[in-house]
Parts: C-alpha cells; sequence; structure tokens
C-alpha cells in the first residue's frame, strides 16, 4: 500500500511539502503555546488567506505575495501588543477579522479569475508543484536553521522574559526573528491545510509532547515526533480512505494527543 | 569605586514621576533590602538598575568591573509559570546566556558552572527534576541558582519570600546571608514586609512618594519603631 501510494509523483511532493511543515510548525508551536500565544497562528493564517486571495485576483504568485505580507503582519501584530495601547489578544483577533474580510472582499469583486476557496481554506497539499517542493525546502532549512542557532535564546525568552532582557538577550531581535519564522510556517501550512486548519498543526503537536516530557528539549522533540507522525498517518489514511489531506492530519493529531493524555493518565495512576 | 551608584535618578510612566533624584551607592558586600508601599516604585527602580527601563534623567553607574548584563535578577515568582516543562538545569543554564556574548549553545565550562550554581544552594541534586515538580522553596532555589549563574558581584531580589511558607522564607533568607558573607554577594532584595525579619540586610532603601532614602538597617528600624 505505501508502495503503491508514493508511486505516484503528487504524493511524493505531498511527502516532502508536509515533512517540512510539520517539523516546522511543531518548532515553533512549542514558544507559541508556552508563552500563550496560541492564537497567532490563526489570526497569521487568515491574513495568509487574504494575501492570497489578493495575489491571485492581482496575477501574482501566491506564495512569494503572502510571505512579505504575513510577515510585515506579524510585526505589526508584535509591535501593537508591545506597545500595550492593544491588547495582544484583541490586536490577533482584529487582524483575523480584517483580514478575512478583505480576502473575501477580493475574491467576490474579481470577475474572471478562477479562485479555488476550499483550497484557501481547507488546504491542497496534494496539487503542490516540484517548485514548491524546492521552496518548502529551502524555507524550512531557513526556519529550522534560525530556529537551532537562537534556541538557548528562544528558550530564556518563553521561560521568563524579564531575566532574558536581564542578561542581555536581545529580545525585540529574537522576537522579530521568531514572528518571521511564524509567518513562513504558517504560509507553507497554507497548502497543507488552509487557513483554517493551519493553527492545529501549530498547537497539538506540543500538547502533546507537554503529556510526555517534563523538559524542554523533550518536548521540542516530541514535538516534531508527534507532528511527523500525526502528518503520516494523515496523509495515508487520506489516501486509503479518499479524505481530504488536511482535515485527516489534523485528525490524526486530535487522535495522538487523546493517545498522549490517556498514557499520561495510565502513568499517574 | 563603589558597586552600583544612581545619580539623581528620575523614573517616569508617562508624565507620572514614579522616583526623583534617587541617588545613593552600594559597595561590595552590601545587602540593601528594598522597602515602600505597594506601587511606590520598587520595581521601577530595581528595573531601572538592571536596565530594563530608561530613565528620564540621571544616570546609574557600574563599578568594580560589574558589567550590565552581569546581574543575577530574581524576578516575582508570579511572573514565571509554575508548570513549564523545564528542568531545574535547563533553567539554571539561561544564567550564563549573559556572559555568552552571541555563541549559540552551552559548553562543557557553562554546564558544569550551572550544576556548581544548584550544589551551592544544595539542591544539585535536583538538577534533571523537571520544574513543574517541585516545591515552592525548591523553585524559589532553582530560580536563584540561576540568578548565581548569571553573577559573581550583584543580586537583585523581587520580592523573593512571595508564597513561600514560613520555614521555606527562614531558610531562603538564610541562604541569602551565606550567599552574602562567605561570597561577598551585594544584594538588592525588594521586600513589602517592614518586619525586622524581613529586613535582613545591613542596609535600607526605602522609598516613599516617589522619594529614595538609604539607611543602615538598625537606624530604620530604631526611626520606624
Amino acid at each position: 500500500m505505501i508502495f503503491e501510494m508514493f508511486q505516484y509523483a503528487f504524493m511524493q511532493r505531498a511527502l516532502v511539502v508536509g515533512l517540512c511543515i510539520a517539523i516546522c510548525a511543531a518548532l515553533v508551536g512549542v514558544s507559541l503555546v508556552l508563552r500563550k500565544n496560541s492564537m497567532i497562528g490563526d489570526g497569521l493564517s487568515h491574513t495568509a488567506f487574504s494575501a492570497f486571495a489578493l495575489a491571485t485576483v492581482l496575477g501574482f504568485t501566491p506564495i512569494y505575495f503572502a510571505i512579505p505580507v504575513v510577515i510585515a503582519a506579524s510585526f505589526f501584530v508584535l509591535r501593537l501588543s508591545r506597545s500595550r495601547k492593544i491588547h495582544g489578544d484583541a490586536a490577533i483577533a482584529a487582524l483575523s477579522a480584517s483580514s478575512l474580510a478583505i480576502g473575501t472582499f477580493a475574491i467576490s469583486v474579481s470577475k474572471g479569475v478562477n479562485i479555488d476557496l476550499n483550497s484557501y481554506l481547507f488546504g491542497s497539499i496534494l496539487s503542490v508543484s516540484w517548485l514548491d517542493v524546492i521552496l518548502s525546502l529551502v524555507l524550512a532549512a531557513i526556519v529550522i536553521g534560525l530556529y537551532f542557532l537562537s534556541y538557548h535564546r528562544i528558550f530564556a525568552i518563553t521561560f521568563d522574559e524579564d531575566f532574558a532582557k536581564s542578561v542581555g538577550v536581545k529580545t525585540g531581535f529574537y522576537d522579530a526573528i521568531f514572528a518571521a519564522i511564524c509567518s513562513v510556517v504558517v504560509v507553507l501550512g497554507m497548502r497543507l491545510l488552509g487557513s483554517l486548519l493551519i493553527s492545529s498543526l501549530i498547537i497539538f503537536p506540543t500538547l502533546s509532547a507537554m503529556n510526555y516530557s517534563k523538559s524542554f528539549r523533550g518536548v521540542v522533540a516530541y514535538a516534531v515526533i508527534v507532528s511527523i507522525l500525526a502528518f503520516l498517518v494523515g496523509l495515508a489514511a487520506s489516501y486509503v480512505f479518499a479524505t481530504p489531506t488536511g482535515a485527516t492530519v489534523v485528525i490524526a493529531n486530535l487522535l495522538l494527543f487523546v493517545i498522549s493524555f490517556v498514557l499520561k493518565k495510565i502513568r499517574k495512576d | 569605586m563603589a558597586l552600583l551608584t544612581l545619580k539623581k535618578l528620575c523614573l517616569k510612566y508617562g508624565e507620572q514621576i514614579i522616583v526623583s533624584d534617587a541617588s545613593f551607592s552600594l559597595e561590595d558586600g552590601d545587602f540593601a533590602c528594598v522597602v515602600g508601599t505597594n506601587g511606590s516604585g520598587k520595581s521601577t527602580l530595581v528595573k531601572a538598575i538592571l536596565g530594563l527601563i530608561k530613565p528620564a534623567s540621571g544616570e546609574v553607574i557600574y563599578g568594580d568591573g560589574l558589567a550590565r548584563t552581569q546581574i543575577g535578577y530574581l524576578p516575582q515568582e508570579t511572573r514565571v509559570d509554575g508548570n513549564f516543562p523545564a528542568t531545574a538545569e535547563e533553567i539554571v543554564l539561561s544564567g550564563c546566556l549573559g556572559h555568552m556574548s552571541i555563541k549559540p549553545f552551552y559548553c562543557h565550562h557553562e554546564k558544569k558552572h550551572a550544576l556548581e550554581c544548584l550544589s551551592a544552594l544544595g539542591i544539585g541534586k535536583l538538577a534533571k527534576k523537571s520544574f513543574s515538580d517541585l516545591s515552592g522553596g525548591q523553585k524559589q532555589k532553582v530560580l536563584l541558582a540561576r540568578s548565581l549563574a548569571a553573577t559573581k558581584k550583584l543580586l537583585i531580589l523581587d520580592e523573593p519570600s512571595n508564597n513561600l511558607d514560613y520555614k521555606s522564607r527562614k531558610d531562603f533568607y538564610s541562604t541569602l546571608k551565606k550567599l552574602n558573607e562567605n561570597r561577598k554577594l551585594t544584594i538588592i532584595m525588594i521586600t513589602h514586609d517592614l518586619d525586622a525579619d524581613d529586613l535582613i540586610g545591613n542596609k535600607v532603601i526605602a522609598i516613599k512618594e516617589g522619594k529614595v532614602s538609604v539607611a543602615d538597617t538598625a537606624k530604620y528600624l530604631e526611626a520606624y519603631k
């Protein structure tokens, strides 16, 4: 079955792109969940939705247009929440709603442009091209490299930002790097899960990993393993049952979370 | 030269003056307790010393080879998530970041130093334990070990005895006294209790209506009576 599945070029491409997304989403998810910023993924995915829609209407390649737009939006949210004039969750909610509105507006006023709304909302990883594969590999390599070079500083900021600042960690700089990494992950993840489901890929692996490990390094490692496993199970199940890949991957993540939760309870008892 | 000197330091939030014209110095081995009512500006003052907020005017001068990034800071316990998934060792290692410049990874030296800091506080065997599994007193000691990893000269503690029971508080204070006496560490500790049991240092920095005054503890307690 596995061999048969990967005889198709579209499945091979989906496998590579999906693994890139699964690893990157798990890495950023740990800090987002632990800093209680899980909803940032949701806000940025809605921005990515409007960027994809606008790019299609304006005739640009969506992914090239969306990455700088989403990075700019993440910096904007970061700046807005740091200014303390508006709370972070309110900034994210405002960004989400306005982005969705702009995207929907752009799609509705465009005439003669064929837009597959479903693929933006729920993903379409089976339709990625070899160019998308190369782009995903390059971006994933950058994200993973930056993450590991900043790993100890990211830990310090995530655990206690004031202390990190006091020992000279440039929290603004690392926040900006992290915001850029999140943006790239969200835009890449749009291909797999779409704007409505991508935040689950960021949140679930960390929640599951926290049931397996109580060290930061352990949580990062387990989150990556769980994320990869959920993607492989989801991809295979979607092939076997002919279900949408994105939704099946999310259900696989949900199941792995439930299993981790039950195992934790059994261990405790 | 004094380890720390404040010269006419003025701190504001917007237009509101929090601290005005604060001038004092602390020498090597001083142990100063910062007292004042809630909202008097105690945390603001120490954050200015740490360089976390910019003064409206005046300056903070570090002497005796002290660098701003090599001050051990113990924030209020409420700022740290007690259920955070991290081992004591991971947390204490983050205290070494101030010595690492742009180096991305810890080497053997930092790992050894982190374990020494844990052992110095009698909690070396907790290195691999998860922070979330520790008692309140042990958590506070882990955070103190992280501060120790960051400094050899100056510790700044923001209400470290909050949420500690009487026994843990006594134990924690005794540890601080030992660090102060044996290592000649200068300590600045914020406390909101004016109980003589909490004023364990040789100096008191009192903040009242934005004015900062420094006195010997004995004299302060005498005047307070």
